[in-house]
């Protein structure tokens, strides 16, 4: 790709400039072409792939459990949510149901990445306008929530929690009072962030109608997640179609009225206070249990008598190593994650490994809506925009 | 082409009228183009339509246009290549209808003893279908014909071969 004018009617002179795919603004490996007429944008192609490291060829290579790990690589800003959105399409598959305890838990990590992921989008959107305040703030936040998944999980970002029926390991001591005294904290926190840009004369004169996605073209184009919802249509799977008891709990689904970049702002913002929502009343509810089915086929023994007896080390040696065999058929499953529907598309013909499986990625189908948003607005307001999209690579490429 | 009239806003249905809807919609297919439908398949819950390719976007058409069904959003398009069989190609295409809250698999089959590998593109039928099938032929190689822009989305533009084909060797080709 060169850089070139064209002419294509006397007087008008069209450049074209490449941003990415290492730009700050792009978030990732994002390449834009963008065709500019002075400042404004006639045309914006997007170019992705930079981070196309063949998931869906992995995944039919491996048994269904090896490829939980891959999960945590697609949406890296909410790792949890992409292997509990794998692990319930998995169980769909094989046909069971997770443990009350196993739900709740699930349930708990989703909002509780949720929040992880938006609160990235936050800061960095912000710091792309220019308010870098707004990202000390968010990111001091990001590193309370890390830790309470390095406690959860071991790690802090490749998290690799869920299990088919099941997850890897329970709560940690003392861990439940931490998040709930947390999220009270947190919650005040929200309203500070706030009071630097919902009122924000600079803020509002950078992010209102800018960008409007009107709803016909978000349907058409398929956009899902906070997008859709910030441009006035109502849908969330969590509600549409519940999945882990969402229906139990009681939040509301914050929606749009103009579907331009700063109802996307206030859509998120408010998510993030109904997901503190329904976190504490995971919490509170949090039942008794064991976390994983009784299926000794699916789930690994208790590895305490792994280590001291036989028949426990030869029974997690074979499902370790083989797998364990799933039906044929063919599922759609998809959980609300923080980006928009995220579906996993398997066709099993038996056996430890899928025929073929989809990756529905939300960011890759959101940001087709860029060109669309981008034409006609300036070149800052293409930083605005994608910001905006929240788009995330490793999701994009996969 | 969009959906201009009666964009859906909410409020959300119950998913029990959503399954009622795609109840309702598997036998309206089956009802007005009795020669397209091949098959259907309930698996899980999710119905789905293996179709004859050439009424693929007559049918997807219908779905979005009756009033009664509204599958106003393409979700997801999965192609699969076989070797073993056949046909080629399975392309599956899930259809949501927001308006109703019902989901709804259609399947058509190319490629192999079925003449070309070719599926018609439904570009036309829904905006989204434009790089979520430019992605499937990246990948598997179906070609769907008459899509305005089939060319690499994710693998690089000078790329030879389609990886998820299985034939296509999982180290790569001259690794």
């Amino acid at each position: 790709m060169s850089f070139k004018t064209e002419t294509i009617e006397p007087g008008t002179e069209l450049m074209t400039v490449n941003m990415g795919p290492s730009h700050p603004a792009t978030h990732g490996v994002l390449r834009l072409i963008l065709t500019l007429d002075g400042e404004r944008v006639v045309k914006a192609e997007p170019v992705m792939g930079y981070l196309h490291r063949g998931m869906e060829k992995i995944a039919e290579n491996k048994t269904y459990t090896q490829f939980i790990p891959y999960t945590d690589r697609l949406d890296y800003l909410a790792p949890l949510s992409n292997n509990v959105g794998f692990a319930n399409a998995v169980e769909k598959l094989v046909d069971v149901q997770v443990t009350p305890r196993c739900a709740c838990i699930r349930v708990l990590v989703c909002e509780m990445s949720r929040i992880s992921a938006h609160l990235l989008w936050l800061g960095t959107h912000a710091v792309d306008l220019g308010a870098i305040t707004v990202f000390m703030y968010t990111f001091r936040e990001r590193e309370v929530l890390y830790d309470f998944f390095e406690a959860l999980t071991g790690t802090r970002l490749t998290t690799s929690y869920t299990r088919v029926g099941g997850l890897a390991r329970d709560l940690p001591a003392g861990f439940l009072d931490e998040v709930g005294r947390w999220l009270d904290r947190f919650e005040k926190e929200l309203d500070e962030y706030e009071t630097l840009l919902t009122k924000n004369t600079i803020w509002i004169e950078r992010t209102s109608g800018v960008g409007v996605l009107s709803p016909a073209d978000a349907l058409d184009l398929g956009v899902t997640g906070p997008n859709l919802r910030a441009s006035g249509v109502e849908w969330d799977l969590r509600k549409a179609r519940p999945y882990l008891g969402y229906d139990t709990y009681e939040f509301e689904i914050p929606i749009g009225t103009k579907g331009d970049v700063y109802d996307r702002y206030l859509v998120r913002i408010e998510e993030m206070r109904q997901s503190v929502k329904i976190c504490r009343q995971a919490v509170k509810r949090m039942p008794g249990g064991p976390i994983d089915v009784d299926d000794p086929k699916l789930v690994l023994p208790n590895k305490e008598k792994v280590l001291t007896q036989m028949e426990e080390l030869i029974h997690q040696f074979i499902i370790v190593t083989e797998g364990f065999e799933a039906p044929k058929g063919q599922v759609y499953s998809a959980i609300e994650a923080p980006k928009g529907e995220l579906g996993f598309h398997i066709l099993s013909e038996g056996g430890p490994s899928p025929y073929r499986m989809k990756i529905r990625s939300p960011s890759f189908v959101n940001l087709q809506a860029l060109p669309k948003l981008c034409v006609g607005s300036l070149v800052s307001d293409v930083v605005a925009i994608i910001a905006s999209l929240d788009p995330v690579m490793g999701e994009v490429d996969r | 082409m969009t959906l201009t009239e009666s964009v859906f806003r909410g409020p959300m249905l119950p998913a029990a009228h959503g399954d009622e809807v795609t109840t309702r919609a598997v036998a309206a297919v089956t009802h007005k183009f009795p020669h397209a439908v091949r098959e259907t398949i309930a698996f899980r819950g999710e119905q789905t339509l293996l179709l004859d390719t050439a009424a693929l976007v007559e049918v997807c058409r219908f779905l979005r246009d009756d009033p009664g069904l509204r599958f106003d959003v393409l979700t997801d398009v999965m192609a699969v290549h076989f070797l073993d069989r056949d046909y080629e190609y399975e392309v599956s295409y899930v259809l949501a209808s927001y308006p109703n809250n019902a989901v709804l698999r259609l399947k058509v089959r190319a490629g192999g003893r079925m003449g070309r590998g070719n599926v018609p593109t439904v570009t036309g039928v829904w905006g989204t279908a434009d790089w979520q099938e430019r992605e499937e032929w990246d990948k598997v190689g179906v070609v769907f014909a008459g899509h305005p822009n089939l060319k690499r989305i994710l693998m690089p533009d000078d790329w030879e071969g389609h990886p998820l084909r299985r034939d296509y060797p999982m180290e790569g080709i001259g690794a």
